[in-house]
């Protein structure tokens, strides 16, 4: 069975959990799925893997769903949870899911910590610019203007970079893509898993029921496709003006990546 | 391996014999002894002191794992971690720190998940008086989470009791797989006094067999670690007996509350411990009833009344919950006038009332202790 293929991720999700709860057209299913590719395609075992996520939609990426060792905690907190376990247990591998509400939001505080502990997990932000799960109201990634159960003029504010936030923080594995971006995306969670210590990718994943009524984006399928016009990869941006980049997204690996700039695994600029 | 949590003899950590202690830093070296393999906490005042004693101790141990956190919400968090990467784990913190761990305090309860909270108790509301002493978190530790639930909290009144009732809320917590709350003061933390360290030490150990439902069927099921291949399901919503979550499901949410709820009430005799002082010569005509530093003074303000012949005793309430019913049901019935003397404006009194509904308070909420004086007053102006 070639690792990665739909037949051999299947081996990794709990029947009994089938079929997922997430509403037709979310992206959250196809970030699972490339979720799952990536650790078939890591040198460890399910078994050796420990998954924490919180509250909301992104909370049950993991749980019920794969068939390993779940820890599904209070909103905001899985990345504290996840410290305690790995300081105990550090051959564990700890990938910790949370969308943009738990860890951008009430877990805030929580990511740059964890960020500048540097213990060695992976942080998956299912950013999904909204909070699915209480009926959509406006959270700290939700685009300026956008319209949400809470901003119903537009939302003033200006939207967390949680890219810069976790690289300043001192993330050494920072990447941003999309759920439209699979390949790549399952590259930088391989990368994510193996990194010896703070990783962090952000993953921009549509809701068409909460944000996508609201704001007019039309079918799932629309919001894919525009998903991937709003998003620029690093290298392209190098070659846009300004003025071509207003409302663009730059997805890549910011820290530690290839597109980062020889920068292996970012703990050396850091620690010198 | 045992399906139930197994009681283990340990050596003790420190030389038996006579010991010279601060109560924060007996507390920690009763975590020690407890086996306890993993400390998070935030310094707050006056808590800090075993933070920083277990920092010390802990670089020179093997197994343990001390960090500091960046608030008490993430203590708790990374305790209830570590607890189900496999080991025993504490946190301590003072009053308004304890308010910030509530939430999860409730998770650690659904998910039944052994861990100790030391509450070093201070002047409250908020901020209050760090440096000074408060008994105000009685019903904060009974009530203070979301949702229905009974809870362990210890009240120590001795630096040897901050050793010996520490390492008995992580047996306590171990036996019944729930979070267990020391509820100190500050007046028994910062004291130093002697205390004597028993060669061993006895402690139950959760299960962690295999292949058992670890939610469910048991009063107490197993709790294997990650890492040990169980394909864990552990989840803050209401689950069924294997992990998986049971949001709509009345009967999961009857069948879960009733449990943890029962396996707690069914062993209230085990649990609630109450020691009395003077009280072989019944009627009394005065019981106090106190408990941590203030039952120091009520115990020297009713050994003075003795030598002076009046009958009067004290009931020290060893354990604050479960609440020791039966102890303060047979002694009240004995005592023609009840006083409950704690640092709150009646905390404890409540509880007491719904025995003995004539039981009345004495409070002093200034941030000071309880002199045995104004104590002994009290039995002088007692019913004649």
């Amino acid at each position: 069975m070639k690792a990665g293929s739909n037949a051999s991720i299947r081996r990794f999700l709990r029947p009994a959990a089938l079929p997922t709860p997430f509403c037709p057209g979310c992206g959250h299913g196809i970030l699972l799925g490339t979720l799952l590719r990536a650790i078939d395609e890591s040198p460890w075992p399910l078994e050796e893997y420990l998954f924490v996520s919180g509250i909301g939609c992104a909370g049950w990426i993991p749980s019920p769903h794969i068939a390993a060792d779940t820890l599904h905690v209070t909103h905001g907190r899985p990345l504290a949870f996840a410290t305690g376990v790995k300081v105990v247990n550090p051959g564990l591998h700890v990938v910790v899911i949370g969308g943009d509400g738990d860890l951008a939001s009430i877990g805030g505080n929580h990511l740059i910590h964890a960020a500048r502990r540097n213990l060695p997990m992976l942080a998956i932000c299912a950013n999904n610019e909204t909070y699915g799960m209480t009926g959509g109201q406006v959270t700290p990634t939700t685009p300026r203007g956008a319209r949400t159960a809470t901003t119903l003029q537009g939302n003033p504010d200006r939207p967390f970079d949680l890219v810069r936030l976790v690289e300043a923080a001192g993330a050494g594995y920072v990447a941003r893509f999309s759920v439209w971006h699979t390949r790549p995306l399952i590259r930088a969670i391989r990368r994510g898993l193996s990194f010896p210590g703070f990783a962090f990718i952000e993953v921009l994943s549509p809701c068409p029921t909460q944000a996508g009524r609201r704001n007019q984006l039309g079918t799932p399928a629309e919001m894919l496709r525009a998903l991937s016009r709003r998003c620029v990869s690093i290298a392209r941006a190098r070659q846009m003006a300004p003025e071509e980049l207003a409302g663009k997204v730059l997805v890549g690996e910011f820290v530690g990546g290839e597109d980062a700039g020889g920068r292996p695994d970012g703990s050396a600029e850091r620690d010198s | 391996m045992t399906e139930t949590a197994e009681l283990v003899e340990l050596p003790s950590a420190l030389p038996p014999g006579p010991a010279f202690l601060q109560g924060d830093e007996a507390c920690a070296e009763g975590a020690i002894a407890a086996g306890c393999g993993y400390y998070a906490g935030y310094p707050i005042t006056p808590a800090s002191e075993i933070m920083e004693h277990l920092c010390r101790r802990f670089a020179a141990l093997e197994g343990r794992h001390f960090m500091q956190m960046e608030d008490e919400i993430a203590s708790i968090a990374s305790c209830i971690g570590a607890s189900w990467a496999g080991t025993l784990a504490m946190t301590a913190t003072s009053g308004p720190g304890f308010s910030l761990m509530l939430e999860n305090l409730g998770y650690a309860i659904i998910t039944e998940t052994p861990l100790v909270i030391v509450d070093v108790q201070r002047a409250g509301p908020s901020t209050g008086q760090a440096t000074r002493v408060g008994q105000g978190d009685v019903m904060q530790a009974r009530f203070g989470a979301s949702g229905d639930y009974e809870i362990i909290a210890l009240a120590p009144w001795s630096v040897q009791e901050m050793y010996s009732e520490t390492i008995r809320a992580f047996s306590l917590a171990e036996r019944f797989r729930v979070p267990v709350i020391v509820l100190a003061d500050e007046a028994v933390g910062h004291l130093r006094e002697s205390l004597t360290i028993e060669p061993t030490v006895h402690v139950y150990r959760r299960s962690q067999a295999a292949g058992r439902a670890p939610f469910g069927d048991a009063e107490v099921p197993p709790m294997p670690a990650f890492g040990q291949g169980e394909k864990l399901l552990v989840t803050g919503s209401t689950h069924d007996a294997w992990g998986y979550r049971r949001t709509s499901s009345a009967a999961a949410q009857a069948t879960l509350v009733q449990r943890l709820v029962g396996k707690i009430r069914a062993h209230e005799g085990e649990i609630a411990r109450a020691v009395a002082y003077h009280c072989d010569d019944a009627p009394l005509d005065t019981l106090f009833i106190a408990y941590g530093f203030t039952a120091r003074s009520a115990l020297r303000a009713v050994a003075e009344a003795r030598q002076a012949g009046r009958r009067v005793g004290l009931l020290r309430p060893v354990t604050i919950w479960p609440f020791a019913a039966e102890a303060v049901a047979r002694y009240t019935a004995a005592a023609r006038r009840v006083i409950v003397a704690e640092l709150n404006q009646g905390q404890l009194l409540r509880e007491v009332q719904r025995i003995a509904p004539a039981a009345s308070g004495y409070h002093r909420t200034d941030g000071e202790i309880m002199q045995p004086a104004e104590l002994r007053e009290l039995l002088e102006g007692g019913a004649q």
